[in-house]
């Protein structure tokens, strides 16, 4: 991390060169991307990511890599439940590098997501130092030691690689959206009293969204865009085989095509890939060796969330004949 | 590698009159996940440029088929193999229950390649997918499918199975999709890219004309009612942010300058009483509009909660109320129109639409639902079947009424024209044009009052 002077900054710019100083950075020179490449192909990344238990559909691998070739931040959308934050801890654990997570929420804002000043203890700075000028007391309130990094700051300053992970990008303000502008394209932060923090090593950025808003094109500009959707058929089973590895084959087989015929019906809540799986764990409890109508009908509410959903998806595959 | 570059700002030019809005930075950042992919791997090339792209799910059906025509997966026709139409079907079921996506796709370019083709002279001649699907009917061969996958996994008794006929379906639908592909990359090849790019492939369902919408792009656009009413809500919440900061009062802010010997230090800002608006909708439900007004009336009852009250009113040439049959819970976008027609009373002596005596009976029987709070939109396209338009209802409404604004379907261009009152109606109360859920989308974030 760097910090660069704010030109007009409250006439504090010796702070931020001092600060400089003490870190030993230029601030004139713009950091490059990771020395060593997180991935070296798209089949590396589905093949790493496999390892931790993520099995990648070509298009998240693909994406995922383009991600950190370009050092772009990723915008995952999709339905609940198809794993957009999993993707972020997979790729966090295979490049080995710390998980930094802001969890959006309605009235996230600046002390929040970025930083913070540390009020209680600059009070306790000042009341210490009492025969010192009041010069001496602002320009040292003001330095790094009172601030409180949040997530944003967190994931820009440190030189260890770093996976930042802004969950449900959707539930937070417009006004968010433009204090991630800022940190999305020069992965910098501003901070008036001390200048502008960059980074020194990019994080890879993850953002994910259940599209309950639509987001500002600025944002979508300044991402690649990746929708996750329900898994192929053959992926999916993998998937079950991989998480629920009690279960027979021709279950798994039969279980996969049953939710997949769900999701064609046009239900008001497709199952997603957690439903298949929790739904795979309740018939290996039940111990059932093969679906049957009793079977489905008993725990067709583990996969489907509504009544009419229920009712319809009853009446579609015959539950009702018997 | 500027024969790549040349097909990557291709693309771009064709996605760009599709309305995808790409910038250069965008396409920038395209060649260079090309770079990064290299071009041996098509399905990864494909998934790399749509992550570039792209901004949205809803694009991703423009690019699909623009990416197959800037880069197809083979060039030209194919040798040997003549049209032998059984041998063709023989194959094709084998593939259909084998789930077999590479034969399929080589099946698909041998039908059009073997069926497809017409004309001889160039220039007229080209390569027709109706035409291949009419003579290889592949969806006359899902009772042998399910015979044949029946007898591969022997019995039948599992409980999954009752699912086959609808799989086997979906991939009957892929192959001609495939098909689709298949003609669409033949006829480029001798008509020029970029015009087939621009004018072979389908809009997305929100740049529709909702008069020529099929049955599939209507579906989906009553899918997409939802997401769009969500969107609407966040900008009329931000418009009623920003409307609530009001302007100055200079009543008070001169009232409060005595304080400071007369210098206005402080401006006082207008305080708005919180009132929500309410709305009345009348929708021409008539076999030509229909499609319009059903996706309008679920737009706007999906956006309930922003209004005090919403009442929603039917008709043909007789007018009902549908308030009720919108209600929460009720709201089944499919059957909605049918349960229209059978629960309403909306036609009198005959089946056409007549504006004239369906807006005075409004008039005269429900003009108590419009007050000074009331915005009403009317739904229709002003064709009245040579009968009075009874402007004086209409001006009776607007008097009433705090806006009262009228959405039409059709193209500017052809109000007036025929049987259409719009330009009489025009004079009464504001008409728009809104031909596409992109254009009512608009205009309903623009035109609703907060």
């Amino acid at each position: 991390m760097y910090i660069t002077p704010r030109p007009g900054g409250l006439g504090r710019n010796h702070v931020t060169e001092s600060v400089n100083k003490r870190l030993d950075r230029r601030p004139d020179t713009v950091p490059d991307p990771p020395e060593a490449p997180l991935f070296t192909s798209v089949d590396d990344v589905s093949a790493r990511l496999a390892e931790t238990g993520y099995l990648a559909s070509p298009a998240v691998a693909t994406t995922v890599f383009l991600a950190g070739r370009l050092g772009k931040p990723l915008l995952v959308e999709g339905p609940a439940g198809v794993g957009k934050t999993e993707l972020a801890k997979a790729v966090a654990q295979v490049a080995g590098a710390r998980l930094v997570r802001l969890q959006c929420y309605e009235g996230v804002d600046e002390s929040r997501a970025l930083y913070e000043w540390n009020h209680a203890k600059q009070l306790l700075r000042i009341s210490a130092g009492r025969d010192e000028s009041w010069d001496e007391t602002r320009t040292d309130i003001f330095s790094e030691e009172f601030l409180l990094p949040r997530p944003l700051l967190t994931a820009i300053r440190g030189d260890e690689p770093t996976v930042l992970l802004i969950d449900e990008t959707d539930k937070a303000d417009v006004e968010m959206e433009g204090l991630l502008l800022e940190v999305l394209s020069d992965f910098q932060i501003t901070v008036p009293e001390l200048g502008t923090v960059t980074a020194t090593r990019r994080p890879f950025v993850v953002l994910t969204s259940n599209a309950g808003r639509e987001l500002s094109e600025a944002l979508r500009r300044r991402c690649l865009f990746l929708h996750i959707g329900f898994p192929e058929e053959e992926l999916e089973r993998r998937i079950v085989r991989l998480k629920v590895p009690g279960l027979g084959a021709a279950l798994t087989e039969s279980v996969v095509r049953v939710v997949g015929a769900l999701r064609a019906m046009d239900l008001r809540k497709a199952p997603s890939v957690a439903e298949t799986v929790d739904w795979a764990h309740t018939l290996l409890a039940l111990g059932a060796d093969t679906l049957d109508e009793t079977v489905v009908r008993d725990s067709l509410g583990v996969i489907l969330k509504h009544q009419d959903d229920i009712q319809k998806a009853a009446a579609k595959l015959d539950l009702d004949a018997l | 590698m500027t024969e790549v570059a040349d097909r990557i700002t291709g693309l771009v030019g064709a996605l760009r009159a599709h309305g995808v809005r790409i910038g250069t930075g965008e396409s920038v950042d395209a060649a260079r996940a090309v770079e990064a992919l290299g071009l041996t791997d098509r399905e990864l090339l494909r998934e790399g440029l749509a992550a570039t792209l792209l901004h949205g799910p809803g694009q991703r059906a423009v690019f699909d088929p623009v990416f197959d025509l800037y880069f197809p997966r083979a060039v030209g026709g194919l040798e040997g193999s003549g049209p032998d139409r059984d041998a063709l079907r023989d194959r094709l079921a084998e593939a259909l229950a084998a789930d077999d996506q590479a034969m399929m796709a080589r099946l698909a370019a041998e039908a059009v390649d073997g069926m497809g083709g017409y004309g001889s002279s160039p220039g007229s001649d080209g390569f027709s997918a109706y035409q291949t699907l009419e003579r290889l009917r592949p969806q006359t061969l899902l009772a042998r499918v399910r015979a044949d996958v029946r007898g591969r996994d022997g019995g039948g008794a599992d409980f999954a199975d009752r699912l086959l006929d609808d799989e086997i379906r979906r991939r009957i639908e892929a192959f001609r999709r495939m098909v689709g592909t298949e003609a669409r990359r033949r006829v480029a090849e001798r008509r020029g890219r970029d015009e087939i790019a621009r004018r072979g492939v389908l809009p997305t369902a929100d740049r529709v004309d909702f008069l020529f919408a099929g049955r599939d792009q209507l579906a989906e656009l009553r899918r997409a009612v939802q997401p769009l009413a969500r969107k609407l809500a966040t900008r009329l919440a931000a418009r009623r942010r920003r409307a609530a900061r009001g302007t100055v009062d200079l009543r008070r802010t001169l009232r409060s300058s005595l304080s400071t010997g007369g210098v206005p230090m402080r401006p006082v800002l207008r305080r708005r009483r919180p009132v929500r608006p309410e709305l009345v909708l009348l929708c021409d439900v008539s076999g030509s509009v229909s499609g319009f007004s059903d996706f309008t009336m679920l737009l706007v009852q999906a956006l309930h909660d922003q209004f005090s009250k919403v009442r929603v009113f039917a008709f043909v040439n007789r007018l009902d109320e549908v308030t009720g049959l919108l209600g929460h819970g009720r709201a089944d976008p499919d059957g909605l129109s049918a349960r229209i027609r059978a629960e309403a009373t909306l036609t009198g002596w005959h089946g056409s639409s007549d504006y004239g005596v369906a807006l005075g009976e409004f008039a005269e029987r429900y003009v108590d639902a419009v007050g000074p709070r009331t915005t009403v939109f009317v739904l229709g396209d002003a064709r009245t079947n040579m009968s009075d338009p009874n402007l004086a209802a209409v001006r009776e409404v607007a008097r009433r009424a705090r806006r009262v604004y009228w959405l039409n379907p059709e193209p500017r261009a052809q109000w007036g024209t025929g049987d259409s009152a719009a330009p009489a109606y025009a004079d009464l109360a504001e008409m728009h044009e809104c031909r596409t859920a992109r254009q009512l989308g608009a205009l309903i974030a623009r035109l609703l009052p907060v």
